[in-house]
């Protein structure tokens, strides 16, 4: 039976008729599809983050001349802060609300299919507990850094379009918007910062998809009181404090990956000259995090092949 | 090859014994009825076959190891686990898009096709469908996709009289066709008499009865005795007795059905009263006097 199936498979000509009875699939992309469809916050909230600060940059802009007038006579840092600060903090607070989106989406990604039984139906198909948990992880590892970063750099290109405008509109020169605040450089520096805070930010996602494979509830609950149980059980037992120190180490993701020296008047747009890609990618912490994160993951696929509706 | 082939398939909950080292084969073609009450060991046996629940024993579904080659099987196998389990945020295009994107033996046209015989529309939420229509839609998923062996979990469990009966004519109609194999569990056992090929009762893990319905029709007959041949009636053993209107209708296994004849009115009993007499008996041996050989081996 196999013999004349392997013979077939070798004649190229033979194939044709076999691919036509199987359709070809793309469970992987269409893993990812279905929870875009299922989770609309992965766009919504970063969309929704930045319609609500061009709305207030907006407001603020009308202020803008007088204040450019204002800092006229200062330096080119204070006119460089002044220019850019709306840009940073926009940026930052777009991030935040993408991380929040990741962190809740991890929590419910295994979770909520259990809940709801709807996991008998997604294993009912010819997709791999593998494939499932990968593209469930690939969520706050790919899809929403890069929502993030495509709706800053959109967010950020209208600002300064509105900032040239009622700048030129009152007779004042929109040249320092663009100079000021360079464009091809911040977008840069904001794709480092995402990717790096992404792949910083690994293991932290592949924890909290563990937790929702394995709770039967409160997620949430156990995903922030284990490790802070490890912390105090370490503390009480060996009085020492290492497992939250390498937490505090995480959640800083700027450390390793940029060299910022507090303080040293160089305002707060970053330039790519404190970009430290090395730095980042010979960080021990870095490719520790990477382990852990694998081992979350593999857990996760483990137990989701054990997992019944709750 | 058999489409199913267990042996000594064990399941235990802590000490609870979901599946007592059952041996179980299904031929391709067939549409086994698995019936048993709440907690017989039904789903549990079903979730081994789909490499849901790992298992003790020896399991071969289409000559795979359901538990490894789950993905694998899943290309051949399709399950409907009950009417529930459509996530309420689906869209009926996206269930579409879906599925077509998954799936290398699913036929969009042919689902699309199921559709416009039911008023869901490819814009419809699953939230916004009505059980019945959940069901359809699942159905018309499942229909699209040419499997070979198709699993049933109480299936209708919750619809309307309407629905189940057109859930098993369309089963019939447009799906079975002699290749494949189809397994259902449910408690609506009269519905699906005239549906079956095989049947099983199985009860605290083990299989109570294992045979074809041509079986079951030659073996088992019910006789409504006329009240003077109640004692010879007796005599011959019946397997089980019960009182109509003052009539007793007496249930017999392999007793000649000429000599039956004789002591009243003959009929072959309906599943639920032959499950009401098997699992009314007291606990019989393990595998023991009411299974007879493999279903399908008999063709």
């Amino acid at each position: 039976m196999n013999a004349p199936a392997n013979t077939q498979a070798l004649d190229p000509q033979m194939i044709p008729p076999v691919a036509s009875t199987t359709a070809r699939t793309r469970p992987l992309y269409w893993s990812v599809r279905r929870e875009l469809w299922e989770n609309r916050s992965i766009y919504l909230a970063p969309l929704i983050a930045a319609a609500v600060m061009l709305f207030g940059f907006w407001t603020r802009a009308f202020h803008l001349p007088a204040r450019m007038r204002a800092a006229e006579a200062m330096d080119s840092v204070t006119q460089t802060n002044l220019l850019a600060t709306p840009y940073a903090f926009s940026a930052a607070l777009i991030m935040f609300a993408g991380l929040l989106v990741g962190w809740f989406y991890c929590l419910d990604a295994l979770h909520g299919e259990r809940r709801d039984r709807s996991i008998l139906f997604w294993k009912s198909l010819p997709v791999s507990d593998l494939t499932t948990v990968l593209a469930k992880f690939s969520i706050p590892l790919v899809v929403i850094p890069a929502v993030c970063f495509a709706t800053i750099v959109v967010m950020q290109f209208i600002m300064r379009v509105l900032s040239s405008i009622i700048l030129a509109t009152n007779g004042l020169s929109a040249a320092p918007v663009w100079t000021h605040v360079p464009l091809a450089e911040m977008t840069l520096v904001l794709l480092y910062g995402v990717a790096t805070m992404a792949v910083w930010y690994a293991p932290i996602y592949a924890w909290l998809l563990l937790v929702s494979a394995w709770a039967r509830r409160n997620t949430f609950l156990w995903a922030i009181f284990l490790p802070l149980a490890i912390c105090l059980v370490e503390w009480i037992v060996f009085h020492t404090g290492h497992f939250s120190k390498m937490l505090g180490e995480r959640f800083n993701s700027f450390r390793p990956a940029f060299d910022i020296v507090p303080d040293d008047g160089s305002g707060v747009i970053i330039p790519l000259s404190q970009l430290t890609p090395g730095r980042f990618l010979s960080t021990p912490g870095l490719w520790i995090g990477f382990a852990f994160a694998a081992a979350f993951l593999a857990a996760a696929i483990q137990l989701r092949r054990f997992r019944q509706p709750i | 090859m058999s489409c199913i082939e267990a042996r000594g398939l064990r399941k235990t909950y802590g000490s609870t014994v979901a599946l007592d080292s059952i041996n179980l084969q299904v031929e391709e073609g067939r549409i086994l009825g698995l019936i048993g009450p709440n907690g017989a060991g039904k789903s549990t046996a079903l979730n081994a076959i789909l490499g849901l629940i790992p298992y003790e024993g020896e399991l071969k579904v289409l000559g795979r190891n359901p538990w490894t080659a789950r993905d694998l099987l899943m290309r051949d196998v399709c399950f409907i686990a009950d009417v529930a389990v459509l996530p309420r945020w689906l869209r009926v295009s996206q269930a579409l898009d879906y599925v077509a994107g998954v799936h290398p033996r699913f036929d969009r046209r042919k689902a699309e096709h199921f559709l416009t015989r039911t008023d869901i529309k490819t814009k419809h939420k699953v939230r916004e469908l009505s059980k019945g229509m959940v069901t359809q839609l699942h159905l018309a998923l499942v229909m699209a996709i040419d499997a070979k062996l198709l699993v049933l979990d109480e299936p209708t469990l919750g619809l309307d009289i309407l629905y189940r009966k057109q859930f098993y004519d369309s089963l019939l109609n447009d799906y079975f066709d002699r290749r494949r194999t189809i397994v259902v569990t449910t408690h609506q056992v009269e519905e699906i008499q005239q549906v079956l090929t095989d049947l099983m009762f199985i009860n605290h893990g083990r299989i109570m009865l294992n045979c074809s319905m041509e079986e079951f029709e030659s073996r088992y007959a019910e006789v409504m005795v006329t009240p003077e041949h109640v004692a010879a009636a007796r005599a011959l053993r019946p397997i089980h007795e019960r009182q109509v209107f003052g009539r007793s209708i007496l249930l017999f296994d392999r007793v000649d059905h000429q000599q039956l004849a004789a002591l009243g009115e003959v009929h072959t009993p309906s599943i639920a009263d032959l499950f009401v007499a098997v699992m009314g008996q007291p606990a019989p041996a393990p595998q023991g006097a009411a299974q007879i050989p493999v279903p399908g081996a008999a063709r």
